[in-house]
C-alpha cells in the first residue's frame, strides 16, 4: 500500500508540472519560450511514462521512456534547426551575430 | 575498421540486453539496426571529422560526484529564488575561459555549466564560453573557473 | 531494511515532484526567456534525477534499474545539449537579455554580448 501511493503522488506532481508547462507554452510570448516549455513537457513525459510503468506494475514501459528521451531530443534539435535556418537562412554562426 | 567492429559489438550487446529475445527474426532486426546506425555514424563522421574515442576516462567518473554536488547546491539556490516573494534575480553575462583542447572536453565543460541551474552556456567559441547567470553569486561562482580546471585536469590525465 | 529503502524512495519521489513543480512555477514567474530557462533547467536536473533515483531504489538491483540509469544518462546528456542549441538559436535570433551587467568586460570585447 505504501509503495502504491508514492507513485501516485509522484505522478500527480509530474502532471501538475506538465499542465503548467502547457500554460507556459500557450503564453509564449516568443517562439523560444514556447520551445523551452515544450522541451520541458517532453522530459516530464519521459518521467510520467517511467512512473506510470511502476504504478501499473509494468516496468517494461521503461523501454518506451528510453525511446521517448531520444525522440524528444531529435525532435527538439530538428525544430531548432528549422527555426534557426528558416529565419536566418545561413549556417555560419560566426556571421550571424 | 577495428573501431567499427568495437562499436558494432557494443551496440549489438546493448540491443540484446534491451530486447531479451533470441529468436532469429529479432536477431536479424538487431543486425539491421546496428548496421544502419554504423552507416549513419560513418556518414556523420565524413561531415564533421571524427575524434579519437578515448572518452570516457577514469577521471570523468571521479568528476561526476563533484558535479552532482554542484547541481544539488545550485538547485536549492534557484528553488529559493523562485519561492521568495520578491524574486531576487540579477541576471548577467559572463565570459568564461575554456582551456580544453578537445571538442569533447569543451562539450563536457559547457554541458556542466548548463546542468547547474543558475548558469546557462549560450555560445562556445574562441576558447571562451558565454554564460548567462541568474544571480551575481552564480556569476561569480562560474567566473572562478572551478569547472574549467577540473575538466581540463580530466582531459590531460589518461 | 526494505522499510528504510521505501522511506528513502518516498523522500526522493516527493522531493523530485516538489522540485518539478517549483521549476514550473518559476517558468511562470520569471520575467523573460533567459531567466525562464534557468527554472526549466531545474526541473530537468533535480526533478528528473530525484524521481528516477526514487524509482531505482524501488526497483532494486535489476535490469529495470539499469534501464532507469540509461534514461537518466540520456536525459543528462541530451538535456543540456538541446538546451544549448535552444540558447544559441535564441542568442543568434537576438532575444533581448533585458537589464544585465556584463562582467569581466576586459575579456568581452565583442558587442554581441552586450545587447
Amino acid at each position: 500500500m505504501l509503495s502504491l501511493t508514492m507513485f501516485e503522488v509522484a505522478m500527480a506532481g509530474i502532471l501538475v508540472t506538465m499542465l503548467i508547462a502547457l500554460i507556459a507554452a500557450v503564453r509564449g510570448p516568443t517562439v523560444f519560450d514556447r520551445l523551452l516549455a515544450i522541451n520541458m513537457f517532453g522530459t516530464k513525459t519521459v518521467l510520467l511514462i517511467a512512473v506510470a510503468g511502476f504504478l501499473m506494475g509494468r516496468p517494461e514501459w521503461l523501454d518506451l521512456a528510453l525511446v521517448y528521451v531520444l525522440v524528444n531530443f531529435i525532435g527538439a534539435i530538428a525544430v531548432l534547426k528549422f527555426v534557426r535556418f528558416g529565419n536566418l537562412g545561413n549556417d555560419d554562426h560566426e556571421a550571424s551575430s | 575498421m577495428s573501431r567499427t567492429l568495437t562499436t558494432a559489438f557494443l551496440l549489438f550487446s546493448v540491443w540484446l540486453l534491451w530486447s531479451g529475445h533470441t529468436e532469429p527474426l529479432f536477431l536479424a532486426f538487431g543486425v539491421v539496426s546496428v548496421a544502419s546506425v554504423i552507416l549513419i555514424v560513418r556518414r556523420m563522421d565524413r561531415i564533421s571529422g571524427s575524434e579519437r574515442a578515448d572518452w570516457p576516462r577514469l577521471g570523468f567518473f571521479l568528476y561526476l560526484p563533484w558535479l552532482v554536488w554542484q547541481i544539488l547546491k545550485s538547485n536549492i539556490d534557484v528553488a529559493r529564488i523562485i519561492l521568495s516573494r520578491d524574486l531576487p534575480i540579477s541576471p548577467r553575462l559572463v565570459r568564461v575561459t575554456s582551456s580544453q583542447k578537445t571538442p569533447t572536453g569543451k562539450v563536457i565543460h559547457a554541458n556542466s555549466i548548463t546542468l547547474t541551474p543558475g548558469t546557462l552556456s549560450l555560445d562556445v567559441r574562441d576558447g571562451q564560453i558565454l554564460v548567462h547567470a541568474l544571480t551575481a553569486e552564480s556569476a561569480e561562482a562560474v567566473a572562478a573557473g572551478e569547472i574549467d580546471r577540473r575538466v581540463t585536469r580530466i582531459e590531460r590525465g589518461h | 531494511m526494505s522499510v528504510f529503502i521505501d522511506i528513502l524512495a518516498w523522500a526522493c519521489l516527493i522531493s523530485g515532484s516538489v522540485f518539478c513543480i517549483i521549476g514550473a512555477v518559476g517558468l511562470l514567474r520569471m520575467p523573460n526567456f533567459w531567466t525562464r530557462a534557468h527554472a526549466a533547467g531545474m526541473t530537468d536536473t533535480m526533478g528528473a534525477g530525484l524521481i528516477l533515483l526514487g524509482l531505482m531504489l524501488e526497483a532494486g538491483l535489476t535490469l529495470v534499474t539499469v534501464k532507469l540509469l540509461m534514461v537518466l544518462v540520456f536525459l543528462y546528456l541530451t538535456g543540456p545539449t538541446a538546451g544549448h542549441a535552444l540558447f544559441r538559436a535564441a542568442h543568434a535570433y537576438g532575444i533581448p537579455f533585458g537589464e544585465v551587467a556584463l562582467e569581466n568586460s576586459n575579456l568581452a570585447g565583442r558587442s554581441d554580448a552586450a545587447e
